[in-house]
């Protein structure tokens, strides 16, 4: 008999403001310990909380971009409960009124196009951190993060398999970038995934969960939920019962493993929370936040399908990030005689190639998207072909200068005088006697070793159309 | 609605209260009466009434996304019971 599973993800996002929900001090990631820590995220006696606008305006900005609905009236309530980087003995966030409610998003595994439900996204602040070595059996408590700002973004248990999941997580991912609410940085702790999971007969009622905490890479969230499906299905295969519970997932082990302790009874204990008045967002506001959204993803994927002609996954691959879209325009506004698909497959190929084996994102490329249309226009105007800018595309980044100044310097440009791709092609023939006559006896497959001798012959400056063309013209003649 | 001595004891231990098996009972008789009082105010009809979430009738106060608070770490690492290399230090947490 055949399992199904039920997987619904819980997402932090940690807000990129400036300074903390409820207090003025900064959310720099890596300062010294406790050195970002205030009296009231310290939690002092006689403090009070002061909320930072700028982090509900962003939870709206979330809520607009999935279609939610806004409550523009929310509650902070006190989640009670007893852990050394949560100071106060409580957190807050919100409960039964959220500022987020219901929304959805789409997803694309392979050709499938399927809706995510979004049950709700409500602000909370962040605890601090627990260093558990060094300490001589002590556990080292940094306040820098206790109060920085997050939504957490509840989906419903709408996806069925370990892609639908990865698909949702890298779809938040890229919507909570382009809404610049968040720098998306998974190493940093800014975009964190736990999932539920649980499994079932088709057609049968949910299953028990089990969560699994904080997977900090989207490779993992594949990998963490394909072990912990097994894993039930192994439980209950034998008969036996998934336990509710909180697991954690091993990367170096690959395998899940129950979290004791912390879990016992999970009762929180939710209430107002009486320094905090309800959250109002006036409609005044809400039309503002409403103008100042950016094109989102979609509306960008279908622009560039639409107006460069390129195919949906050429402009997905281009609209993943903000930057790569912008720096793929710029391309386009330097030399706008430049096809969309060259510039597409540039960014895609080369570029991409080397940012990552350089671990740099494109805002830190080393050729920018000026001196990349530079380049291609070279291409396009046959100053030299494809296969050589690509090693003048190494050494413009390598050396930082014009690809004009590199193409003259090492001598690259591309031989289009016919006259001496003639020559080179005689050459070539008269020494390939043997092929010659095998492409004359129907064996065509030839054609790519001469041309391959011709170009070698020529330092692969030589038009490859050309080429083509006159050695064909030679051999049929 | 009646409290029972293990109900006393569960709360206490959310709450991280230690108490002892004399004071429980103790405990238990006077949460049942609080209970009690509530339950008589539970059968007032409020369907028609919006919950109130804070007494006062106030919108929350917004202040601007600026840095306003300064590095205070000497002050809060004195008064703490035990500190090294500018951390906390408290009894081992399990994980």
């Amino acid at each position: 008999m055949r399992w199904e599973c039920v997987i619904g993800l819980e997402i932090h996002v940690q807000l990129k403001t400036k300074s903390k929900i409820f207090s003025g001090s900064s959310t720099a990631y890596g300062a010294m310990p406790n050195t970002q820590a205030s009296y009231v995220d310290a939690a002092l006696p006689g403090v009070l909380p002061v909320m930072n606008r700028e982090a509900a305006i962003m939870a709206v900005k979330f809520g607009l971009a999935v279609g939610a609905e806004i409550n523009q009236t929310s509650i902070f309530a006190r989640k009670n409960y007893f852990y050394p980087d949560l100071p106060k003995g409580y957190q807050i966030s919100q409960f039964e009124v959220p500022i987020v409610g219901a929304g959805s998003i789409d997803i694309s595994v392979g050709e499938k196009t399927k809706t995510i439900g979004i049950t709700r996204a409500h602000l909370e602040e962040d605890a601090g951190k627990s260093l558990h070595e060094d300490f001589q059996g002590q556990t080292g408590i940094d306040l820098n993060r206790a109060g920085t700002p997050l939504l957490e973004i509840v989906s419903d248990p709408d996806m069925r398999s370990p892609a639908e999941a990865v698909a949702y997580l890298r779809k938040i991912h890229t919507l909570v970038r382009y809404l610049e609410i968040c720098d998306g940085n998974m190493q940093e702790g800014s975009f964190r995934c736990d999932a539920n999971i649980s499994m079932r007969r088709p057609g049968d009622e949910l299953g028990t969960r089990a969560e699994l905490k904080n997977i900090n890479s989207f490779r993992f969230v594949e990998k963490a939920i394909e072990f912990e499906i097994e894993r039930q299905i192994e439980v209950l295969e034998d008969g036996g019962k998934v336990v509710q519970e909180t697991r954690l997932y091993d990367s170096d082990k690959h395998e899940t493993r129950s979290m004791r302790g912390k879990e016992q009874a999970h009762d929180y204990r939710y209430f107002p929370d009486p320094d905090l008045p309800p959250l109002v967002i006036d409609s005044d506001t809400l039309a503002d936040i409403k103008k100042s959204l950016p094109e989102l993803p979609e509306e960008k994927t279908a622009r560039f399908i639409c107006d460069y002609q390129l195919s949906h996954q050429e402009a997905s691959l281009l609209t993943v990030d903000k930057t790569t879209a912008e720096f793929f325009e710029a391309v386009l506004e330097k030399d706008s005689s430049l096809t969309a698909k060259l510039v597409a497959n540039w960014i895609g190929g080369e570029l991409t190639a080397r940012l990552n084996k350089e671990s740099l994102t494109i805002t830190e490329s080393a050729v920018s998207a000026e001196s990349l249309a530079l380049l291609l226009s070279r291409v396009n105007d046959n100053t030299i072909s494809g296969k050589i800018a690509k090693d003048v595309f190494n050494s413009m980044w390598e050396t930082g200068d014009a690809p004009d100044n590199i193409i003259e310097a090492k001598g690259l440009k591309q031989i289009s005088d016919s006259g001496a791709i003639e020559s080179i092609v005689d050459e070539v023939l008269a020494r390939s006697v043997t092929q010659v006559d095998q492409y004359k006896a129907g064996q065509h497959k030839v054609l790519g070793f001469l041309v391959g001798q011709i170009m070698k012959e020529s330092r692969g400056k030589a038009n490859p159309a050309q080429v083509n063309q006159i050695l064909k013209q030679k051999l049929e003649s | 609605m009646s409290i029972t001595t293990d109900d006393v004891f569960a709360i206490a231990r959310l709450g991280r209260l230690r108490i002892n098996d004399k004071d429980a009972s103790h405990y238990a008789e006077s949460l049942t009466d609080i209970m009690d009082l509530v339950a008589q105010m539970n059968t007032v009809d409020t369907n028609t009434i919006k919950p109130m979430a804070h007494p006062q009738d106030v919108n929350l106060p917004l202040r601007e996304d600026k840095v306003t608070e300064k590095n205070c770490r000497d002050a809060l690492l004195q008064i703490a019971p035990s500190a090294e290399k500018g951390l906390f230090l408290v009894p081992r947490v399990v994980e």
